[in-house]
């Protein structure tokens, strides 16, 4: 996970499939944006069939991860500057 | 697509969990360089281990690159492929050929192995081609198929 790692995320899902992450972002999270397959997030790309989403919730940011042999994660950690670069994008 | 015009082809490597996946990895790399394209595989660390160990003087096995690196380098517009061959037997493997195919100027094809390998075909819903079988230890019926595919591969690159 390297940079995401450091991050300390907070798991919210584990090991599902990339369109149940999209789902639960989707439904579960006020503010979402669509990126398209390899935005990258603190060192980590946004992998996926589109629509992919990622979410942002008071300072924290909501998006997949997808690891080769565990599936996808939706993991929690704080947004930073990425969440001004997130919504300078239509949502 | 390099400089001197040379064919290239992104191979792309997931979990190693399933065995057949590093001895066809082998099989299309030789079949890549027999019609001239010069292969680059991208994969998770213990794939691209599990080729080294497989190829010490690295007669088949060329350049090797970290997934992320290579997605980098594309997104990035500093480099793409002609052809790109991915390697699937889980939704991750989906989730890496759908980014391929978005982010890549190369023709994608899905190479569907594994015990889910027709179910998990089910699941593409972008443009590629796609190659499955259900091979797990033996690798002859995914052999089989990727043998008709590469003749119109190399064809039509």
């Amino acid at each position: 996970m390297g940079c995401l790692e450091a991050l300390k995320p907070e798991i919210i899902l584990s090991q599902t499939t990339f369109k149940e992450a999209r789902e639960y972002i989707k439904k579960n999270v006020r503010e979402y944006y669509e990126v398209e397959p390899g935005y990258k997030i603190h060192d980590v790309h946004i992998i996926g069939v589109p629509p992919l989403y990622v979410g942002i919730e008071g300072e924290d940011l909501i998006f997949p991860y997808t690891k080769p042999c565990h599936g996808t994660f939706v993991v929690k950690v704080p947004g930073g500057e990425e969440l001004a670069r997130l919504r300078a994008r239509k949502k | 697509m390099t400089e001197k015009n040379e064919k290239t082809a992104l191979i792309l490597l997931g979990c190693p969990q399933v065995p057949v996946q590093t001895s066809m990895a082998l099989y299309l790399v030789h079949g890549l360089k027999e019609h001239g394209i010069r292969p680059v595989i991208a994969g998770t660390v213990a794939a691209r281990k599990l080729m080294e160990v497989a190829d010490p003087d690295r007669y088949y096995v060329s350049e090797m690159t970290d997934l992320d690196a290579a997605i980098d380098e594309i997104t990035g517009k500093e480099r793409d492929f002609d052809l790109c061959f991915v390697f699937i037997h889980n939704d991750s493997g989906i989730a890496y050929a759908g980014t391929m195919a978005y982010i890549s100027k190369a023709r994608v094809y899905a190479l569907l192995f594994g015990e889910h390998a027709q179910d998990l075909a089910g699941e593409i819903e972008f443009p590629c081609e796609v190659v499955a079988a259900k091979a797990v230890h033996n690798p002859m019926p995914l052999k089989r198929k990727l043998d008709k595919v590469m003749q119109w591969a190399v064809s039509k690159r």
